[in-house]
């Protein structure tokens, strides 16, 4: 998100810390590390100046295979942490890596206030509709009637919308990736880019506790019918093109319209009535983040994109207007206010002691 | 102590007065303004605020009554006063609430208008107590302060509701003209704090003036004498008032400064801690960001962070709150980072009693987190002491890599008293240096490795080559790299203890304040019981009694020479606003028959109840 120097043109290998990576074999977290440390080497970013930040949970063991500095906190706090940091060192470039449990449950409340004051910088929540670490219980993800040890007769509660809260709260930026789609470095530049919080949400496949619970929109076979994968400017379309995204103008509510080929082959979209995507259009932006799976095809790819003032910026451009021109003697400030003095010719003899 | 009734004298030593009204009344800005008055006029003072936790109560309730008691003198003053020589009642409830605390003999100056039946019957009073002769054991002077007030500011046209608030300065004037205190400093005060509406600054100066005349046109009769208390025999030097928490405030800027750092204030709003924000958020210009957080949690883990990035990263909070910072404080125990925690304590467990003092959280402080989590732990003793307390907390903090907790309370932090302006060339320096190379063999870099104090390096995100991951979870030695290995944990539980020990050695040793070592009695105290037993002490030992007082600042390590020095006294009594937790600490510690004295009102010892403590040990 910051102008970097550009330094040595670094290699994959280069972000990868000497820490052996625990997470389970097979497990998504593998493909997004890559993903991130790819994004990192195509940005050209200093490790030096790249800092990733946790809290708790298997995704946010995630700072220490990354040969930048990081920071594992506690369970929840992360995006506090980052404000404290990036408001003591903005030219921090700072990626927050969470999940469901952490980011939404127990640090649900810390989210949604980094998203509401645009602190500059990426959340990755790693969204695996399942708490891991801790073997297995129901998150606020999980869909309704998740059998887990917790919730053996099935969980009763509605899941949470990660995206939908996000924009909620008032986040500036809002994406969707999956572990291993090869569109996630893209998504995660994007974010990069964006000056101000940007929230990206990541499915990710546990497969001890939830295995394939994603299989279905993210199997590469018929992905194209079941991903719509957004791009500013352009029709939204999925199936080869031969489906897209309307209006319906009678309910207000999207509908998927099929797309027919003018006379000279290209696609009509105007006559099916396509939406052209713009990032910055929010309305659209939260008809998008709920549109439901099975009617409609995921939407994945940058939802929502339109920058505001960031956090530390505003702050610490009020502390710079505050401190111009004041005198920052310390004696002096000891000293303000109504003062009287004592001289030695008033000086009696003390009492007590 | 004198009473201000004392026949014919016209000077005297000391003088309580407490002012008492509904809280809508202005009872704390009437006493904060006497107390600078009293000030400029060079008396010694101690002030107790005393208000209801809720901002506007129903007028004219018991709960809704708002006091100020000012004890002032020409000789030291160290406690707002036992009990009141004056007591100004601005309403029935003021008046019930604390009459009881008056001394015999002693002065109650009435609002007659506002003993309505009305009123009476709010404060649950069967009959009219200024005309049923109930305080016969007291001088009563009633007359129609409301009545008075509104004839004072009729010129200026104010509705009846606004004229009936300028009564606080009609008898903040009537009280300047029984202590012979110039007006002249409220009047200043009062045209710049309504200096965009001129007519109600000309109202409150009316009031005020015609206070001051009332008093001294004799319309009192001989029932009361002006009073001159002669200015208090002091060091030379500049004085100031300050309240505990101006003192903490700026004890912490200038702790940031001796260290080269910047600091970074991470609040959340809380009674009675909130001042500490309001006030460093006006010293930005001293490298100073204050950030209200979302809830404490945020406050400290954004404290936290910046310290990570090299900042003198402090939060500040109550019991309640400092009790939801206890896991965030475990990572700063863990990461080894500096960290300056204020914990204004006021009355628990739970909501508890948020307005009243109480010093119940030394054992939260000492031992309230997960795992073993050793911290420094240091207490104020009064608001001046303070400003010496925040600057010696930031100084552990950075020089020993690790949070330390500055315990204060609801009295020093809302209490005011005369401060010595201290000269910032007298201070000593605490540079911090950052890690800017490998610190290990062949390049590699150890962020634990320990120096001969068991202090790790402090290495700011950013630092080109020195890139590590520090978190939460047990780490090997010197690399820092995850590892919970059982001799792991052993070995690094062990140095995480033995640092904070080893500060011992770094702190001054345990001073005995009055008498001598080896008395007969030594009372231990620590916090705001300061005052209180430095009074009772006194008095004590001016009666022959051998007893002596020690007061604790470093609860935690405790300074080398304090279990020896408690060996050395026959008997050992600890007073406490708790039901024990020094005393508990001290006997764990030194194995010493330490006795308790526990007061768990919300209110503040009195002399009186530590010196009859005194007499009956030593019986």
């Amino acid at each position: 998100m910051n102008d970097m120097t550009p330094v040595a043109k670094l290699t994959i290998k280069d972000w990868e810390s000497d820490q052996e990576v625990r997470w389970c074999p097979g497990c998504g977290d593998y493909a997004i590390l890559k993903a991130v440390q790819r994004t990192l080497v195509d940005l050209g970013s200093d490790p030096a100046k790249t800092m990733f930040v946790s809290g708790i949970g298997c995704s946010s063991r995630f700072p220490y295979y990354m040969a930048s500095y990081g920071f594992h906190t506690i369970h929840g706090r992360a995006p506090a942490v980052a404000t404290g940091i990036k408001l003591a060192n903005p030219e921090l470039d700072i990626w927050l890596v969470t999940g469901d449990g952490d980011g939404l449950s127990i640090g649900g409340n810390h989210t949604m206030h980094l998203l509401r004051r645009n602190l500059n910088c990426q959340i990755m929540l790693f969204n695996n509709e399942i708490y891991g670490l801790t073997k297995g219980q129901y998150s606020p993800t999980s869909r309704q009637g998740t059998q887990s040890p917790s919730t053996p007769l099935g969980s009763v509660d509605r899941p949470a919308s990660p995206c939908a809260f996000a924009l909620g709260a008032g986040a500036r930026f809002v994406a969707r990736g999956f572990d291993v789609s090869k569109n996630l470095p893209e998504v995660l530049k994007a974010a990069h880019a964006h000056q101000g919080a940007a929230f990206v949400e990541i499915f990710q496949n546990c497969i001890v506790y939830n295995k394939d619970v994603f299989e279905d929109f993210a199997a590469p076979k018929g992905a194209e019918d079941r991903q719509l994968w957004l791009k500013n400017g352009e029709p939204m379309v999925f199936a080869k093109g031969t489906k897209g995204i309307a209006l319906d103008h009678a309910t207000l509510r999207l509908k998927v319209v099929d797309v027919v080929a003018k006379d000279d082959g290209t696609p009509d979209h105007q006559a099916a009535g396509v939406i052209t995507h713009d990032v910055t259009n929010r309305s659209v932006a939260h008809m998008l983040v709920e549109l439901e799976f099975g009617p409609f095809p995921m939407a994945l790819g940058v939802i929502y994109d339109d920058p505001k003032p960031t956090y530390e910026g505003e702050v610490l451009a009020q502390d710079e207007v505050a401190r111009t021109g004041k005198n920052t003697d310390l004696a002096r400030l000891l000293a303000k206010g109504q003062t009287w003095t004592v001289s030695p010719q008033d000086q009696g003899p003390l009492s007590g002691v | 102590m004198a009473t201000v009734l004392a026949d014919k004298t016209q000077v005297a030593d000391s003088v309580v007065v407490r002012f008492a009204g509904d809280s809508g009344d202005g009872m704390q800005l009437t006493g904060g303004q006497f107390t600078l008055s009293t000030a400029l006029s060079g008396n010694d003072l101690a002030t107790f605020p005393d208000f209801p936790a809720e901002i506007r109560a129903p007028q004219g309730t018991l709960f809704g009554v708002s006091a100020f008691q000012i004890n002032f003198g020409s000789t030291e003053i160290t406690t707002a006063g036992d009990q009141p020589d004056v007591l100004v009642a601005m309403n029935p409830a003021g008046l019930k609430m604390n009459v009881g605390a008056l001394k015999t003999g002693g002065l109650i100056i009435a609002d007659s208008g506002e003993f309505t039946t009305r009123n009476l019957d709010k404060a649950k009073y069967a009959a009219n107590p200024l005309e049923d002769g109930s305080l016969a054991k007291w001088t009563l002077l009633a007359f129609d302060i409301s009545a008075l007030t509104l004839e004072a500011v009729k010129p200026f046209g104010l509705g009846n509701k606004e004229a009936l608030r300028c009564k606080n300065m009609w008898t903040l004037g009537l009280a300047l003209w029984m202590f012979d205190r110039d007006r002249q400093p409220l009047i200043d005060w009062l045209k710049g704090k309504f200096a965009k509406n001129p007519v109600l600054a000309d109202a409150n100066i009316a009031a005020l003036n015609a206070g001051h005349a009332y008093g001294e046109t004799a319309e009192i009769g001989g029932q009361v004498r002006q009073q001159h208390i002669p200015p208090v025999a002091s060091e030379p030097g500049l004085y100031r008032t300050i309240t505990g928490a101006e003192a903490i405030s700026l004890g912490l800027v200038a702790g940031a400064q001796l260290s080269g750092l910047k600091m970074f204030f991470g609040g959340y709003p809380i009674t009675p801690a909130s001042a500490i924000l309001h006030y460093l958020a006006k010293l930005k210009e001293f490298g100073v960001t204050t950030f209200q957080a979302e809830d404490e949690i945020a406050a400290i883990a954004s404290a936290i962070g910046a310290s990570y990035a090299g900042q003198l990263g402090v939060t500040s909070s109550s019991g309640p709150g400092i009790a939801l910072k206890g896991e965030a404080m475990g990572l700063a125990i863990m990461t080894e980072l500096p960290l300056v925690i204020v914990n204004s304590q006021r009355g628990g467990p739970s909501t508890g009693l948020p307005t009243k003092t109480e010093q119940s959280d030394l054992y939260q402080a000492v031992y309230g987190r997960n795992g073993d989590a050793p911290m420094p732990v240091i207490a104020a003793a009064s608001p001046g002491d303070a400003f010496e307390c925040a600057i010696e907390a930031c100084r552990l903090a950075v020089q020993f890599m690790t949070p330390v907790m500055l315990l204060t309370d609801g009295y020093i932090a809302n209490a005011a008293e005369p401060w010595k302006v201290p000269d910032p060339a007298t201070f000593t320096p605490f540079p911090v240096s950052f890690l800017d190379a490998a610190n290990g063999e062949g390049g590699k870099i150890l962020p634990y490795k320990r120096d001969a104090n068991g202090v790790r390096p402090w290495i700011k995100p950013g630092t080109p080559g020195l890139m590590h991951r520090i978190g939460g979870i047990e780490k090997a030695i010197d690399t820092g790299d995850l590892d919970y290995a059982p001799a792991t944990h052993a070995a690094q539980t062990e140095a995480r203890k033995a640092k904070i020990d080893g500060i011992a050695a770094h702190i001054p040793p345990q001073a005995v304040s009055q008498g001598s070592a080896g008395a007969k009695l030594a009372v231990v105290g620590w916090g705001s019981t300061y005052g209180p037993i430095h009074q009772a002490v006194k008095r004590a030992r001016a009666r022959g009694l051998d007893v002596a007082h020690i007061h604790i600042r470093h609860i935690w390590p405790m300074p080398a020479n304090l279990g020896d020095l408690l060996k050395g006294y026959g008997k050992i009594l600890v007073p406490e606003m708790n039901t024990g937790q020094l005393k508990t600490v001290l006997r764990d510690q030194f194995l010493v028959d330490a006795k308790p004295l526990n007061k768990v009102s919300g209110q503040p010892f009195t002399i009186a109840e530590i010196e009859a403590a005194i007499e009956g040990a030593l019986a």
